[in-house]
């Protein structure tokens, strides 16, 4: 399915630019973004390495662990294929209350890392397991208490209450949320069912 | 009120980890610094695995962003969101949400400053910001640190939430700002 998108996006491109005689922009577009994407990585080192690195004290102190069996009683439901305690699971929880917080510089490093756990977990498989595509619904779809980027922006335009959007912004993800979840046990369910037969 | 607490929670957020991880490592008798070292390794082995990723998903997204084929998708849907309630000035932004999050950012930006941020399409523009997460930013990037090729369904839960999302967004403003 992303072969097919990824080539949409590229030939819908291309063929646009062509019927508008502006041909020249595609050229000027896709060098610009491949420097650009090598840029975002370069940027992202330093955040990655500052990140992983606490955390692998917060793993070896044990906070990990013990953050993991505090959300046990949710957790478990969402990933029944994982085990309770296994470090993807503090990992998994990391990059959600970072995400929560708005601290998406955080939140990228803890997902990788949740990530390679499940990898682990997953045989190293070439195909997605289960527990990583849950995980996903619930990374892309999270809520952010503190919308900080969009707040500083509103504040900066001179806005009159800058926090308005926080709560509209937490009842649509709220939302959104419930159809990824919802949708996800949908396809795993399906998928066993599937199996039995 | 509700602003400053989020402020101060936001400010004080990452120096309270860098604070309180090391100094409970230190009393838990982990060696801190040599621990960190080694888990900044692998953040660094990481960053440089997605590269690959990033350079495919954004070239595309980027062609088709300049060569106006996204003004031309939000021409053809226009009719259908308009009864949904949304102003056409907001599409190109629901189309770019789960593509890409500095393109969203960026337009977000440049509709609040011709609009005003306490407008319907600013306000509209803010929430869809705040709202779901870049999806192919994050499948392309937390799959291609793994080695994943298939991603199953997780690219229709992945869209489903983004739509979800902006016709959520879409209702509430109606609801409130308009």
């Amino acid at each position: 399915m992303l072969n097919v998108i990824w080539l949409l996006l590229l030939v819908s491109g291309i063929i646009t630019a062509a019927y508008h005689g502006n041909i020249a922009v595609v050229t000027e577009a896709a060098l610009g973004a491949a420097k650009g994407a090598v840029e975002v990585c370069f940027d992202l080192v330093g955040v990655m390495a500052l990140w992983l690195g606490i955390m692998k004290i917060a793993e070896k102190a044990g906070l990990v662990e013990s953050l993991a069996k505090i959300m046990k009683p949710l957790t478990v439901k969402l990933f029944p294929s994982v085990p309770p305690e296994h470090p993807a699971m503090g990992a998994i929880i990391l990059n959600l209350s970072a995400n929560m917080l708005g601290l998406g510089n955080a939140a990228t490093p803890f997902g990788m890392k949740a990530m390679q756990e499940l990898q682990k977990l997953n045989n190293n498989s070439k195909e997605a397991s289960e527990a990583m595509c849950t995980f996903l619904a619930l990374n892309t779809s999270c809520i952010t208490l503190i919308p900080a980027t969009i707040i500083g922006v509103r504040l900066s335009f001179g806005s009159a209450n800058p926090v308005e959007i926080v709560g509209p912004c937490i009842l649509a993800t709220a939302f959104s949320m419930f159809v990824a979840v919802s949708l996800d046990y949908w396809f795993r369910k399906r998928r066993k069912q599937g199996r039995i037969r | 009120m509700l602003g400053e607490i989020m402020n101060i929670i936001s400010t004080w957020a990452i120096p309270f980890l860098l604070l309180t991880i090391p100094v409970y490592g230190f009393i838990k008798k982990v060696p801190v610094y040599e621990t960190f070292v080694e888990g900044a390794e692998e953040g660094f082995i990481t960053a440089v695995k997605i590269i690959p990723f990033l350079v495919g998903m954004m070239v595309a997204i980027s062609v088709f962003r300049a060569s106006g084929a996204m003004e031309g998708l939000s021409n053809i849907l226009n009719p259908v969101t308009a009864k949904l309630g949304a102003p056409s000035e907001i599409l190109p932004l629901a189309i770019m949400r789960p593509l890409s999050g500095s393109g969203v950012l960026g337009m977000a930006t440049e509709l609040m400053r011709i609009y005003g941020p306490d407008s319907f399409i600013g306000r509209l523009a803010s929430v869809m910001q705040g709202t779901t997460d870049t999806t192919f930013f994050v499948l392309t990037v937390y799959f291609g640190s793994v080695g994943i090729k298939k991603y199953k369904y997780s690219i229709i839960t992945g869209l489903s939430a983004d739509i979800s999302g902006f016709i959520a967004a879409l209702y509430i403003c109606n609801l409130l700002y308009r």
